[in-house]
């Protein structure tokens, strides 16, 4: 994509087999410092084994790049100062205080038999203030709500203090002013820091107007990838969705997918 | 905010407590000695310090060479059990993991047995913890290696259920063992139902193993805490989490294993501590695992010292009171700090 300037993150010839199973096959993926690029396709298509593979969570083929270093290379926990992972459905300790499960976060930072260090407490501190969660910190896990558990998994994220960051569907089973609220905040936080976001992202609407780019998989391959307006295209969707769909340009030309039933589709063919 | 003070506070409040019932261990007893003689014949014991306790040396016998020896056995095996199974419960992360999931017990058994069908009373003195403690090494050994072949990619899952296989296997090799010899059946179930009687070489034989595998459990405490979040999330913060939860568990089955070979198979202490420690302290292993081995200790030197009164001369099996006394407790305590589930 970008031409020059070195990815943040690239991953390429990416292939995972579990339990047998070819899951992801030669994908390759590159994202400029900064940018958001989500990760789309059908259920089952590899988006969350990708997201894995990439933070190192699954043996894989292919190589992983962050700021042009291969992170096999690395230890774990220098690795692990490059890319913060936040899964889907993350365990969440129920008696763990918000503070102290977002000073996790910093276990990349202190040596094997070692302890937080101020700095570390600090770095926790200013996080859940920026999330507006220090009004949270001393708050069991158990008593969250959705979104604010959803905050909390970010939180816990940035404190590890990496450039890329990589969320699995951020937005599950969050209702819709809440999902809003969640990726404006990434985005926020994406542009401040100039952070490199990867997310997989089922609703391909939110993703169109998220991301800076789409990869699509289906079936384990890469099969498009490119801005919004290219990979969102009806053909491709209904390929490898299986979907009826209608793509219309929307706002900053960013595109918006409907679904459309196949009976209102064919009567509106005949009118 | 990480609470350093509360968190000294209990340590010192389970270390007046464990001394309170270490105090409470050495008076109790038959030959009525005053609470003053043995504390100035402690005194008498310290380097530099000269007193005179008034005691007979019949008696300071029976306190240096009984009672003391027995009161530290079962602070120590009590220590032990209950840091192992806080041990176990946080490589497993699972509340009902017990020192004895991993066929610890079952491998003790089956060696005790062994050892008192096959070669008979007579050499059992020192035969018995030995062979506890190899029979709980190799118990332990076998369900990992099994867990280990069974199921790829460090799971824990595979691992409890080999513990489970090799459990069962390995106690019904016990049980057709001393059917063979029924005779020695009381000698078995005394054994056990638990003991903590076994005096200075004992408390010597354990002791090494007892400290290298309690140290390195209480050094693995915020390593545990960031296994509570799930293996993969542990990994992704740069963990090496296979290599943690091995080493805590190689740490706590040493422990287990060191606290069977002088003990029996004393139930209870391994999962009830720790969860009455977590409900009075909070869920994080740093305190946790320390307060496990405190509050352990205490609760193995009470038991004990009710094993050996209530019936006096005659001796329950400690086994018995540590159920009997200890579910009330595990239950009152779990009442008065009742929560919302989540």
């Amino acid at each position: 994509m970008s031409g020059r300037a070195v990815p943040a993150v690239e991953a390429r010839g990416v292939g995972v087999t579990l339990g047998g199973r070819r899951v992801l096959a030669d994908v390759t993926l590159s994202a400029a410092p900064g940018q958001w690029l989500a990760v789309i396709g059908p259920n089952g298509a590899g988006k969350s084994t990708l997201l894995r593979a990439v933070a190192g969570l699954v043996p894989r083929e292919g190589e992983v790049l962050v700021e042009g270093t291969a992170v096999d290379d690395l230890r774990p926990r220098r690795r692990a100062r490059l890319i913060a992972y936040a899964p889907q459905s993350p365990a969440l300790p129920p008696d763990m205080t918000v503070y102290d499960y977002a000073l996790l976060g910093r276990t990349p930072y202190i040596a094997y038999l070692g302890s937080e260090s101020a700095r570390d407490r600090e770095v926790t501190r200013s996080v859940l203030e920026r999330l507006d969660l220090d009004g949270f910190a001393s708050r069991p896990l158990g008593h969250l709500s959705g979104g604010e558990r959803q905050r909390v998994v970010l939180a816990r994220a940035l404190v590890q203090q990496a450039p890329v960051l990589l969320l699995d569907e951020p937005t599950t089973a969050l209702d819709l002013g809440h999902q809003q609220q969640v990726l404006e905040l990434v985005d926020r936080l994406r542009l401040a820091d100039d952070l490199t976001v990867v997310t997989t992202l089922h609703d391909l609407s939110l993703a169109a107007q998220y991301a800076d780019a789409l990869v699509l998989l289906a079936a384990g391959r890469a099969v498009a990838a490119g801005p919004p307006a290219r990979v969102l295209a009806e053909p491709l969707l209904t390929e490898h969705f299986g979907a009826r769909v209608r793509v219309e340009p929307g706002p900053e030309g960013r595109p918006v997918v409907h679904l459309v039933r196949p009976s209102v589709a064919s009567m509106a063919e005949e009118a | 905010m990480t609470p350093a003070r509360p968190r000294g506070r209990a340590l010192f409040v389970a270390s007046v407590v464990l001394a309170a019932s270490l105090a409470l261990g050495l008076m109790a007893g038959a030959a009525g000695i005053s609470p003053r003689a043995i504390a100035l014949a402690l005194l008498d014991r310290l380097p530099l310090v000269s007193v005179h306790s008034g005691l007979a040396p019949v008696e300071e016998g029976l306190l240096f060479q009984l009672r003391v020896p027995r009161v530290l056995l079962a602070a120590v095996v009590g220590g032990l059990l209950a840091t192992a199974g806080a041990g176990y419960q946080g490589v497993f992360r699972n509340p009902l993991a017990d020192p004895y999931l991993l066929g610890a017990a079952a491998g003790a058994g089956l060696t005790v047995t062994l050892v008192v069908v096959f070669l008979g009373g007579d050499t059992g003195v020192s035969a018995v913890p030995i062979a506890a403690f190899a029979g709980a090494v190799g118990g332990v050994f076998l369900a990992y290696a099994l867990g280990h072949t069974a199921g790829r990619g460090g799971g824990t899952a595979t691992l409890v259920l080999a513990g489970v296989a090799v459990t069962s296997f390995l106690t019904a090799i016990q049980t057709f063992v001393q059917q063979l010899k029924v005779e020695e059946l009381q000698r078995i179930y005394s054994w056990i139902l638990g003991d903590v009687g076994g005096g200075w070489d004992q408390l010597r034989m354990i002791a090494p193993y007892a400290a290298v595998s309690t140290v390195v459990m209480l050094l693995h405490g915020r390593l545990l805490d960031v296994l509570s979040v799930g293996d993969e999330e542990a990994v992704s913060l740069g963990l090496r989490a296979a290599r943690v939860r091995f080493v805590v568990l190689l740490a706590a089955s040493l422990a287990t294993a060191s606290a069977v070979a002088v003990s029996g198979l004393i139930a209870f202490v391994g999962i009830v501590v720790p969860h009455v420690v977590r409900r009075l302290a909070g869920w994080s292993y740093r305190i946790v695992l320390p307060l496990s081995f405190l509050g352990g200790a205490a609760f193995l030197v009470l038991a004990d010292t009710i094993a050996r009164t209530v019936l006096a001369p005659a001796e329950l099996p400690i086994g018995v009171v540590t159920a009997f006394v200890g579910a009330p407790f595990f239950v009152t305590v779990l009442r008065v700090t009742r929560r919302v589930e989540t």
